[in-house]
């Protein structure tokens, strides 16, 4: 008996994982990544000659791949320039659950962030991850899955929120079990950006303060140690261990950060007068310090010619 | 509030204030009623025209330019009138014309983009 080295052995548990394309549109042009429920790779799609991402079981699973499809319909149902759109849905000849995607090309957010990139830019990348998560909370979708590593920045500067496996449906009066298609019982989400309800294992209990939660720990992570004050209430304020305490939703969460960013005071933060008088001149310090120019010139010259 | 009106109401109430400083002058207090209401209606002048360029124009730099060169013709103005005391008022009329630039641009609201039509 032959024996066979370990880079042998991955190598052809590789080519045992490809997909069987033939018969498709598709053709394989290589692995773009892989994650718990399979892999994702970049196929030429031969009828519109362009690529696109497919992702596949790795195994055939019917629970899985109930999962996988309503993943993808999940998807289908975000039309959003920050969701990635799917293209395509269906079987392989192999007897796995596909879908395909657009290909997005680019950095992932914790990749994207070791570059130099400052405060108020991090935090207008926060308003742009949020909005789209708003946008699936308004169709009574939860990503249930934030965290760095499933958001991209495109090449374009273009934000896209991932991996939406985990996503729950809140109210779908088309198919009444899609809320619980998920399973009620098992514990859903990444440690350190998952909420404690996630936590407990309720699925029952999550709602759309589950996102604001994780959205809390994306921008915490984003912004880095030692934030100034109203930003460390903002987190601290969607981090909330009851979930009565965080923003009622995302919209409340990227209002609070915006007025941050436009000097205004954020609501999670009360603060005392000098800390106003602060901030109120450091928004209008422009203002101000035309105003003291002027009071300078009219010093000046009430000094030396006494007029 | 759009930016002209922002303009008017900076330009009046910095014009008043401006007026005011003339009561610092002793030889000037017994003509400060005539200076403060000259000095409002130069400002209100000045901001309706800083707002109305900077509302067509929409650049902070050029607004801050405008603004001071405003300022400066209407106070040279002034001065001629008087014939005196040329740098004691343009110099200062000329920061109130930058001052009104300033506040058109950041605090007034920019006209909203005409939305496409589809044919």
């Amino acid at each position: 008996m032959t024996g066979i080295d370990d880079s042998a052995l991955s190598r052809l548990r590789a080519a045992v994982r490809e997909p069987d394309l033939s018969g498709t549109r598709y053709r394989l042009a290589g692995v773009a990544g892989t994650g718990g429920m399979g892999t994702v790779y970049v196929v030429e799609d031969t009828d519109l000659k362009r690529r696109v991402a497919l992702k596949v079981l790795d195994l055939p699973d019917p629970g899985i791949e109930a999962r996988l499809r309503r993943e993808a319909q999940v998807l289908a149902r975000l039309e959003h320039p920050g969701i990635v759109p799917v293209h395509d849905v269906g079987t392989l000849p192999d007897g796995r659950a596909f879908y395909t995607m657009k290909w997005v090309q680019g950095d992932r957010l914790d990749r994207h962030l070791t570059e130099a990139v400052t405060l108020s830019e991090r935090l207008r990348l926060f308003l742009r991850i949020a909005d789209p998560i708003a946008f699936a909370h308004a169709k009574g979708v939860l990503h249930r899955d934030l965290k760095p590593e499933n958001v991209m920045i495109g090449p374009f500067g273009e934000v896209l929120v991932l991996d939406w496996g985990l996503a729950k449906v809140l109210e779908d009066a088309t198919d009444p079990g899609a809320a619980r298609s998920t399973g009620d019982s098992a514990v859903l989400g990444t440690p350190g950006f998952m909420s404690p309800e996630q936590k407990s294992g309720s699925s029952a209990g999550v709602d759309a303060r589950a996102d604001v939660y994780s959205l809390g720990a994306v921008l915490q992570w984003m912004i880095g140690p030692g934030a100034v004050k109203p930003l460390e209430a903002i987190c601290r304020k969607a981090l909330a261990e009851r979930r009565e305490d965080r923003y009622p939703g995302v919209p409340a969460l990227a209002a609070d950060v915006t007025r941050f960013l436009d000097g205004a005071a954020v609501t999670a933060h009360s603060e005392n007068v000098w800390q106003r008088a602060c901030r109120l001149a450091k928004r209008h310090r422009v203002a101000l310090a035309i105003v003291a120019a002027y009071l300078l010139v009219r010093a000046v010259i009430l000094l030396f010619t006494g007029r | 509030m759009n930016r002209i009106a922002v303009g008017i109401l900076v330009g009046g109430v910095l014009g008043i204030l401006d007026g005011l400083t003339a009561w610092f002058t002793p030889e000037a207090r017994p003509q400060i009623v005539g200076i403060v209401l000259g000095s409002t209606v130069k400002g209100l002048v000045a901001g309706a025209i800083i707002g109305l360029f900077a509302r067509k124009v929409s650049s902070l730099g050029w607004t801050l330019a405008f603004g001071t060169f405003v300022g400066a013709l209407l106070a040279f103005l002034i001065a001629q009138m008087g014939g005196k005391y040329y740098l004691e008022i343009i110099l200062p009329g000329s920061l109130v014309g930058l001052l009104t630039g300033y506040a058109t641009v950041r605090y007034g609201r920019a006209p909203s983009p005409v939305a496409p039509t589809h044919m």
